[in-house]
């Protein structure tokens, strides 16, 4: 599954941008992952802070 | 609860707040949402802006302005570098804002148009009847809220939802967004005078680092990486690197990161009864990254145009077609050039860069323009930029 490491992200929305089935979304301070992620991980590569990591 | 207007603006950056300001000024009622408490912040700018296609759009307050530049300096990946002057530069050099002062300017003028502005206020989704927008669902400081608007302008940003709400796919590709780091930094080193760019393949592949000096020897340096070529944290590790090396007394202040749409202009920013505006409606600039202007510009389009398609009662796409057609005119045409000008960029290797740059080493282009700048490059190094004769005319 799609983690998201909350004390590494700075919110900064790009990889709501990218992901192709919108299973993103920026709240203010946090992302939220809904059941839509189909665990791509185009998401974790755009990262600029290595806050996402798709998990066994 | 419910609200009612003509005009719902989702975003307050300064593409929304635009829009908002355009729109309230043509007699329209319009609600500006911001998801954020705080309008501004966080910034995800490197904060350089064109002086004179500010100037033709609002007045500068002295507040907003953290330096004004007097021109741009490139350097290659072997450390030679060409200047260029401030009016010749292009949209990004001019000034450095303070995004923080500015964004909330911007949207105090929308507010003293006319605008209702609310804040920690989150679209949800698109409210539909008949399949046609006829508002947006929001949470309000965590309360349900809809508001019904004929028409929807999504100010949204990078991460932005309204289009694809609307059936736009905005969806970005990895080789249609650069990621990038940026940590206000203060050092003896930085060039308070001129905004410098670095080039370079182990510097930030497909992209570049930059310093825009904020004044008193702070500047915001930072650099882009190309999706496609970047893997977790690279932003940031690279970062820190060209940091190190070229700052390697440098204090951070403020860690900035965020994503910058490079895709040209995409196939439509509207459909029936939205309109898209700024990164929302991926208006960066695709090689440089830029995009105040150009969401600045779109905003006051599609202010205006919402208020004629209201008055004659069609905000179907059709209605909303001179949004499109003008913003494609200008912006449009500028994004699509760029593209192409990114699309070779990402491919030259530092070699090719070092000698693109070299062969100015012996002209005179201080006075010249990226256009003029171009032509004498594509005289000296025919055979490397032969790809792009095309758009030297």
């Amino acid at each position: 599954m799609l983690t998201v490491n909350r004390y590494k992200c700075c919110y900064c929305g790009a990889c709501v941008g990218v992901c192709p089935t919108c299973a993103l979304e920026l709240v203010e301070t946090f992302i939220e992952v809904s059941a839509d992620c189909k665990e791509c991980g185009i998401c974790t590569r755009i990262c600029p802070v290595g806050a996402l990591e798709i998990r066994a | 609860m419910s609200m009612k207007c003509d005009v719902v603006v989702v975003g307050a950056g300064p593409g929304g707040s635009m829009a908002a300001k355009a729109a309230a000024q043509a007699g329209l009622s319009v609600i500006m949402v911001e998801k954020r408490q705080e309008i501004g912040d966080p910034v995800r700018c490197a904060e350089g802006v064109g002086k004179w296609a500010l100037c033709q759009m609002v007045k500068p307050e002295p507040e907003w302005i953290a330096a004004e530049v007097k021109g741009a300096r490139i350097y290659a990946p072997d450390g030679t570098s060409i200047v260029m002057s401030e009016d010749k530069a292009g949209a990004e050099v001019g000034y450095v804002l303070e995004r923080k002062i500015f964004d909330r300017a911007l949207a105090m003028q929308a507010a003293q148009s006319g605008a209702k502005v609310m804040v920690k206020t989150r679209a949800l989704g698109l409210q539909k009847k008949d399949g046609v927008p006829c508002g947006v669902s929001a949470m309000r400081a965590g309360e349900m809220l809809q508001i019904d608007a004929p028409l929807i302008i999504g100010a949204d940003g990078v991460e932005s939802k309204v289009g694809r709400w609307a059936g736009i796919d905005t969806t970005l590709r990895l080789q249609d967004i650069e990621t990038c780091a940026q940590f206000l930094v203060h050092d003896p080193a930085i060039d308070d005078e001129y905004t410098e760019f670095f080039l370079g393949n182990s510097i930030a592949p497909a992209g570049y680092a930059w310093s825009f000096p904020k004044g008193e020897k702070l500047a915001n340096v930072g650099l882009e990486i190309l999706g496609s070529r970047s893997k977790p944290g690279e932003a940031t590790r690279l970062l820190k690197e060209f940091v190190k090396t070229h700052y390697p007394g440098g204090r951070v202040l403020e860690m900035v990161v965020g994503g910058d749409p490079c895709t040209g202009p995409i196939e439509s920013a509207t459909a029936d009864g939205v309109m898209l505006v700024g990164d929302a409606a991926r208006q960066s600039d695709p090689l440089t990254g830029g995009g105040i202007l150009s969401a600045m510009q779109a905003g006051i389009i599609a202010g205006q145009v919402a208020a004629k398609a209201l008055a004659a009662g069609d905000v179907s796409r059709a209605g909303l077609k001179e949004y499109e057609d003008r913003w494609r005119e200008d912006i449009g045409k500028h994004l699509a050039r760029s593209y192409e000008f990114k699309e070779f960029f990402v491919k030259l290797s530092d070699k090719d860069l070092n000698q693109l740059l070299g062969s100015l080493q012996k002209e005179d282009i201080s006075k010249m323009d990226l256009r003029g700048m171009l032509r004498v490059l594509f005289r000296l190094n025919p055979k490397l930029l032969w790809e792009l004769r095309h758009l030297v005319v």
